[in-house]
C-alpha cells in the first residue's frame, strides 16, 4: 500500500501571486476582472537549468511542482512544444479512481488519490475535485466473478470498492437499462465511491500557477528536437529556442515518448494509439457519477456545463494523427444508447482524439535510462490523468534523489527483461 | 473509415481488419539462446514510429489472410501492400526497413543464423 508519510509540499502559493479566494473573485469583480494577476510569467529560456522537464500536461507539471515544493529545487524549467495541456490532459475524459488488482498498481494510483483528495487547497486553484463515484458495470458471468476477486483484492489493500446487483445499480442511476434482454445486459458493477472527475485544464494551469510561483520557468511554443551527451553523461536538449544546459532531464511527453527515446537511442515498449471522445450537447443534470464497461467499450458522465462526457477503446492501429477512425465512436455510440436510451435523441457538438502511449502490461514506465541524468515517464496509456499527482509525486522523487522510491521501483524499464510485469489488462485496465 | 486493399480479395472496409503490429520481428530460435535482455527487446519493445511505418494487417473478417503494409502513421496513406515473407519494394518502405534498429539486433541475428526468413 501507498506510504503513510505523503509529503505534499508546501503550501507557499504566495511567493509572487495573490491568492485566490471568495474575497479576491468579489475585489476583481469591481474592476470588471480586468486586473486578474497573470497565472505564470511567459519565460524565455535560460542557458542552463537544474532540471528541464519535457512535456507540459498535467504530468510533468505535477513533476516540476513537487520538484520545487517538496524537494526545494528552484532552477527548473518545463518545455512544452505547444500549449500547456494541449496532449492528452486536456483532452481526457478525467476518470479519477484507484480500484485497481495489483499491489503495485494500489500503490501508485491510491497515492495520486490521497493527493487529489487535498489538492484544491495545494495549489490554491480550484480543480473541481468531485467525488462521484466510479461504477464499472460487468455484462456476463464470467466478468461478474472476475469483479468480485477484483473487488477483494482491492479491498485488501484499503481501498474502497463494492459490487453492486442489477436492481442496486438501478437504484443508483435511475436512467440506465437494466433489461435483460437486451444484446450486453447489466448484470452487476463495482463501485469506488471516492472515485470521480476533476478539470483536466484546472489541473494543468492549477500546477502551472504554483510552480511558476516557486520560481519554475515554463516555456511554451519550444520543441526538444534533440538531446547532447557526453560519454553517457547528458548534457542539454537541443529546442526550437536553441541548446540548453542541463544537469538532468526528466521525459513525461506521452504519444510521444518513443519518438523522444529515439533521439537518446532508446527503445520502448510503447505503441501510440488514437484514443477518442465526444461531449453531447449540454442538458440538465441527468447522471451525477461516472458509468464505464469494459465489455461494451463504452464510459459516460456528464459535466458541470452538462454536456455528456463519452469516451471508448483505443484504435486498432498506431497513429500519431490525433483523430481517430470513425467505426470506434460508432460501436460506443451503439453501446451507449443501449445502456442510456434517453441518449438516442441528443445531439452530439465535438468530437477528438489524443495520441496515448500504450504499455504490453497496461501499467506506466517511471524510469531512469542508461544515460546518467536522462529520465522517462510514459506508458500511461489510456488511463494516466488520474494519476496525475501520484506520478508527479513519485517522478519528483526519482529525478531528485536518482533512485526510484517504493512505489515508483516495480515502474522500471527493466521489468521487460525480468518478466516482473504488472498486468492490469483486466477489467479495471481495458478502459480509464 | 480506411479503404484497405486485400492483396486478394481487392480494396475493403477498414472494419474488416485487424492490425498485427509491427511487421519483419525475427523470432528467436530455442537453439540458439540469447540473453533474457535480448529476448525481452524481441518479446516486448516495438518500433512506434511516427512516419512510414512496417506493419502487419490480417482481412480478419474476409478471406483471414495475412499481409504487410508501409503505412504512414501521421497521415494514414497506405504506400505499399506487400505478401508476408517478402521485404518492401517501394523507396520509402526500403529505407524504414533499413532504419529499424530491430536490424541490428542479437534478437534478430539468432533468428537469421538458422536461416529463418521473418
Ligand atoms: C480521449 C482520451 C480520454 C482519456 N480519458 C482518461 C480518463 O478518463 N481517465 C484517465 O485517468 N486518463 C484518461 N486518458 C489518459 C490521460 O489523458 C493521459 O494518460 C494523461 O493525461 C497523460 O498526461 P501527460 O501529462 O503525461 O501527457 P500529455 O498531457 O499528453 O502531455 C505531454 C506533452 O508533451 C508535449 N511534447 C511532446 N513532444 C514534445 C517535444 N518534443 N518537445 C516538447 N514538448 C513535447 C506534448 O505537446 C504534450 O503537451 C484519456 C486520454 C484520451 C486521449
Ligand atoms: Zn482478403
Amino acid at each position: 500500500m501507498a506510504d503513510s508519510d505523503l509529503d505534499r509540499g508546501m503550501n507557499s502559493l504566495g511567493n509572487s501571486k495573490k491568492r485566490y479566494s471568495a474575497f479576491s473573485l468579489a475585489r476583481n469583480a469591481m474592476s470588471y476582472h480586468q486586473n486578474w494577476q497573470q497565472a505564470w510569467r511567459h519565460a524565455e529560456p535560460k542557458s542552463e537549468y537544474d532540471v528541464i522537464i519535457v512535456g507540459g500536461g498535467g504530468h510533468g507539471l505535477a513533476t516540476a511542482y513537487y520538484l520545487a515544493s517538496v524537494h526545494g529545487l528552484t532552477n527548473i524549467a518545463v518545455i512544452e512544444k505547444g500549449w500547456l495541456g494541449g496532449g492528452n490532459t486536456g483532452r481526457n475524459t478525467t476518470i479519477i479512481r484507484s480500484n485497481y488488482l495489483w499491489d503495485e498498481s494500489a500503490a501508485i494510483y491510491e497515492h495520486a488519490m490521497k493527493l487529489w483528495e487535498g489538492l484544491s487547497q495545494d495549489l490554491n486553484f480550484n480543480i473541481m475535485f468531485s467525488q462521484r463515484g466510479v461504477l464499472t458495470i460487468a455484462h456476463s458471468e464470467h466478468e461478474l466473478k472476475e469483479m468480485s476477486r477484483r473487488v477483494h483484492a482491492i479491498r485488501l489493500n484499503g481501498i474502497d470498492s463494492e459490487v453492486l446487483n442489477p436492481a442496486e445499480i438501478k437504484k443508483f442511476i435511475p436512467t440506465i437499462n437494466i433489461d435483460q434482454t437486451i444484446r450486453y445486459p447489466v448484470m452487476g458493477g463495482f463501485l469506488q465511491k471516492r472515485g470521480g472527475t476533476a478539470r483536466h485544464d484546472a489541473v494543468a494551469w492549477g500546477y502551472a500557477r504554483a510552480a511558476d510561483d516557486l520560481g519554475v520557468d515554463i516555456i511554451q511554443n519550444c520543441e526538444v528536437t534533440g538531446f547532447r551527451r557526453r560519454g553517457s553523461k547528458l548534457v542539454g536538449v537541443e529546442t526550437t529556442k536553441g541548446f540548453i544546459k542541463a544537469k538532468k532531464v526528466g521525459c513525461v511527453t506521452a504519444g510521444h515518448s518513443s519518438v523522444m527515446a529515439e533521439m537518446a537511442g532508446i527503445h520502448l515498449p510503447l505503441a501510440s494509439r488514437p484514443l477518442q471522445a465526444l461531449v453531447s450537447e449540454p442538458i440538465k443534470p441527468i447522471l451525477d457519477t461516472v458509468i464505464m464497461s469494459n465489455a461494451v467499450h463504452m464510459y459516460i458522465s456528464q459535466s458541470d456545463k452538462g454536456e455528456m462526457v463519452m469516451g471508448a477503446g483505443v484504435d486498432k492501429y498506431n497513429s500519431y494523427a490525433q483523430r481517430g477512425s470513425w467505426p470506434v465512436p460508432q460501436h460506443m455510440i451503439a453501446a451507449a444508447v443501449e445502456l442510456f436510451p434517453f441518449l438516442s435523441r441528443l445531439r452530439m457538438l465535438r468530437h477528438w482524439g489524443g495520441i496515448v502511449d500504450t504499455c504490453p502490461d497496461a501499467s506506466p514506465i517511471i524510469s531512469k535510462t542508461d544515460i546518467d541524468g536522462l529520465y522517462f515517464n510514459c506508458g500511461w496509456g489510456t488511463g494516466g490523468f488520474k494519476a496525475t499527482p501520484g506520478s508527479g509525486h513519485v517522478f519528483a522523487d526519482l529525478i531528485a534523489n536518482d533512485r526510484p522510491n517504493k512505489i515508483a521501483t516495480p515502474y522500471a524499464l527493466k521489468r521487460f527483461e525480468t518478466g516482473f510485469l504488472i498486468d492490469e489488462h483486466g477489467a479495471a485496465g481495458v478502459a480509464h | 473509415m480506411l479503404l484497405i486493399d486485400c492483396p486478394y480479395c481487392g480494396p475493403r472496409n477498414e472494419e474488416e481488419f485487424s492490425c498485427g503490429g509491427e511487421a519483419h520481428i525475427a523470432r528467436p530460435l530455442a537453439e540458439n539462446p540469447i540473453s533474457d535482455a535480448a529476448f525481452g527487446e524481441y518479446l516486448f519493445l516495438r518500433d512506434n514510429t511516427k512516419g512510414v511505418f512496417l506493419e502487419r494487417w490480417r482481412h480478419a473478417s474476409g478471406c483471414r489472410r495475412w499481409f504487410n503494409a508501409v503505412r504512414d502513421t501521421v497521415s494514414h496513406e497506405f504506400i505499399e501492400i506487400y505478401p508476408m515473407n517478402s521485404k518492401p519494394k517501394s523507396k520509402a518502405g526500403k529505407a524504414a526497413f533499413a532504419a529499424n534498429w530491430r536490424r541490428t539486433t542479437d534478437a534478430e541475428a539468432a533468428a537469421q543464423k538458422k536461416g529463418r526468413k521473418s
